[in-house]
């Protein structure tokens, strides 16, 4: 990739577009420099592992190493396919279920506490910098706390619910099969709400003072600013918390569910998603043996998915509120 | 809170200015307190005997509940120091390469105008939208045959490429508002363009590279995909990967458990209140807007 910029460097710097004064460079072997090292590295570690994953998900492995063509029969199989379809579907369908938690529970979350931050209140500071504190964690080590905080074994949870008269809604939520996944979700809200809030607060402090001290005029009470002005102001910034969660949904929940549930979605798969599937096809995990070309196609898929997302985003979401912005 | 708001509504305006402010206060405070309290919960359980961490779980370490037994448990058996000094090596060379190959990047297409530039600017930022973790079948195959497996340098340079597109695309952004005189003039000075980057351009974006700094790191030093999969050794396991092994052997040892949590909850927290209002900041400035 370094190497075509090389080329078109020197009859480069010719078209001064915005009127600049032309500045005449001796040489312009600096620009190489100055670009290579970072292009290099991000070609050969993010985008060729990338392209080669893809081109993988295309092979399949034969028994003695070699791979061989196999179009999308990789695809085919992992959706049609009795042994890997309901695996692939039972994931998808997780972290969608992720997702749409995330979107109700933590971005509105979020957005509360960046209002309420916005008002610049006494102690606003403390609050943001202490609500921020389980972001900064690992989600190893948030897994693990939550995992202790919700065992029967240590009994906080009950003894804390049993101090405002509720011990009888406690439950083992983490190892039945009907409240894991939304539990898993929920303490990935708690660590994460710090992000949707951050960048919602500063949008809300880039609003000027004009348009809020305009419509306090007009008769607006301190309620409905929020919802007729401030509101569409940062629906932009709402965008971007939107698809920023559709994309970690994908990526991060991996390292929270294998920590606290294990490599197989524990219990019964419930807790699967498609970075844990991904590991598990590409190691291996007990009877099943590592398969390197249906991990590139679990890996491909991901990709897709995310693709799907992030134009769907671009297209529609970011043209619309384009245009309400004008 | 909308009790409080509709409630208000009847009073005179200074204790509906009131009310409302204990309300936003409550609801502040409320959730610091959701997001803090386990935290607190693990860190001071990590210093009682086994008994006082399931008598007591609320009550503070003190008198006879009040035990370092845990991390006695963890430096003897586990090996902190090791992954404490690998998650160190680890982040902070990720760090230096993101930030000094970020900011040459940056200001080759901030300052330079040449045929590519649209199309590396755009290139180079691809990597925000698409996680690197989709490339890792590759990446483990590229590794194993460079002979990089189990070694901490396959981990700088993944988390390099993982990081230098956010750098870029902030640095890019800010490096674009610096004026171009006190850069011409250096040039009349007859300084060469890369004693222009590192001596005038360098000291200029030193707030705004602490930022990518703080904001590159926290995920570098909190993963647990890449060291599990490319570098899972007992010489190369990173905090995260070695508390994550450690309290998958040490289950029932809740002492141990606590103390290896607190053990890589504290730096996290040192390092936090000492570059808080940096990180903060970065975030609440131009900077993530776009």
């Amino acid at each position: 990739m370094s190497d075509p910029t090389t080329e078109h460097l020197t009859t480069a710097g010719k078209s001064p577009a915005s009127g600049r004064k032309k500045r005449r460079v001796a040489g312009r072997a600096h620009i190489v420099v100055f670009l290579a090292p970072a292009v290099l590295i991000y070609t050969v570690f993010s985008i060729y592992p990338l392209v080669e994953s893809l081109r993988l998900s295309l092979f399949d492995g034969l028994p003695d190493g070699s791979a061989v063509w196999n179009g999308l029969g990789n695809y085919a199989t992992l959706l049609f396919d009795a042994n890997w379809a309901g695996q692939f579907w039972n994931a998808l369908w997780n972290n969608l279920i992720l997702f749409f938690i995330h979107m109700v529970v933590q971005n509105p979350i979020g957005l509360l506490l960046a209002a309420l931050l916005s008002l610049a209140p006494r102690f606003g500071g403390t609050y943001r910098t202490l609500i921020f504190v389980p972001t900064l964690l690992s989600v190893v080590i948030v897994g693990f706390i939550w995992e202790l905080i919700l065992s029967p074994l240590w009994g906080v949870s009950e003894t804390i619910l049993g101090g405002i008269g509720l011990a009888w809604l406690y439950q083992p939520w983490l190892g039945l099969e009907s409240s894991a996944l939304v539990t898993v979700s929920l303490i990935s809200v708690w660590q994460y709400v710090g992000i949707p809030m951050m960048l919602i607060y500063a949008a809300l402090l880039s609003i000027p003072d004009e348009l809020i001290d305009a419509a306090r005029v007009d008769g607006l009470n301190g309620w409905w600013i929020f919802w007729k002005v401030k509101l569409p102001l940062i629906l932009p910034t709402l965008g971007i918390v939107a698809i920023l969660t559709y994309i970690g949904n994908f990526t991060a929940s991996f390292d929270l569910i294998y920590s606290i549930q294990g490599a197989l979605g524990a219990p019964n798969y419930s807790t699967d998603v498609m970075g844990t599937l991904l590991f598990r096809t590409f190691f291996g995990q007990q009877l099943q043996i590592g398969d390197t070309y249906m991990g590139a196609t679990i890996a491909s898929m991901m990709f897709f998915i995310i693709l799907i997302g992030v134009s769907f985003y671009l297209v529609l979401v970011q043209r619309r509120l384009q245009r309400y912005e004008m | 809170m909308t009790d409080m708001t509709s409630d208000s509504r009847a009073r005179s305006s200074r204790a509906k200015g009131l009310s409302t402010k204990f309300a936003v206060h409550a609801v502040l405070a409320g959730y610091t307190l959701i997001a803090i309290f386990p935290v607190i919960l693990v860190v001071l359980n990590s210093f009682k005997n086994r008994r006082g961490i399931f008598t007591d779980p609320l009550g503070i370490p003190a008198g006879e509940t009040f035990s370092m037994e845990g991390y006695a448990t963890v430096l003897t058996e586990g090996d902190f120091l090791t992954y404490f000094s690998n998650s160190l090596i680890v982040t902070v060379s990720s760090l230096f390469l993101i930030l000094l190959l970020g900011a040459m990047a940056a200001h080759a297409l901030a300052e330079y105008r040449f045929r590519l530039n649209t199309f590396i600017g755009i290139y180079l930022i691809l990597g925000i939208m698409v996680p690197i973790r989709l490339g890792t079948v590759a990446i483990l195959e590229l590794m194993v045959d460079l002979n990089l497996v189990n070694t901490l340098l396959a981990l700088i340079l993944v988390y390099t490429a993982s990081g230098l597109p956010v750098a870029v695309f902030i640095l890019t952004e800010f490096m674009r508002t610096l004026s171009r005189d006190i850069k011409d003039c250096a040039r009349v000075d007859g300084l060469s363009e890369y004693r222009i980057f590192f001596e005038v351009v360098v000291p200029l974006i030193r707030p705004v590279l602490a930022t990518v700094a703080v904001f590159s790191m926290i995920p570098i030093w909190n993963d647990l995909w890449f060291p599990l999969i490319l570098a899972s050794g007992d010489a190369t396991k990173t905090v995260t990967l070695g508390v994550q092994q450690f309290i998958g052997q040490y289950t029932v040892n809740w002492s141990a458990v606590l103390a290896s949590l607190s053990i890589a909850i504290l730096p996290v927290l040192g390092l936090y209140a000492l570059f808080s209002r940096q990180l903060i900041a970065g975030i609440t400035s131009g900077a993530v807007k776009g």
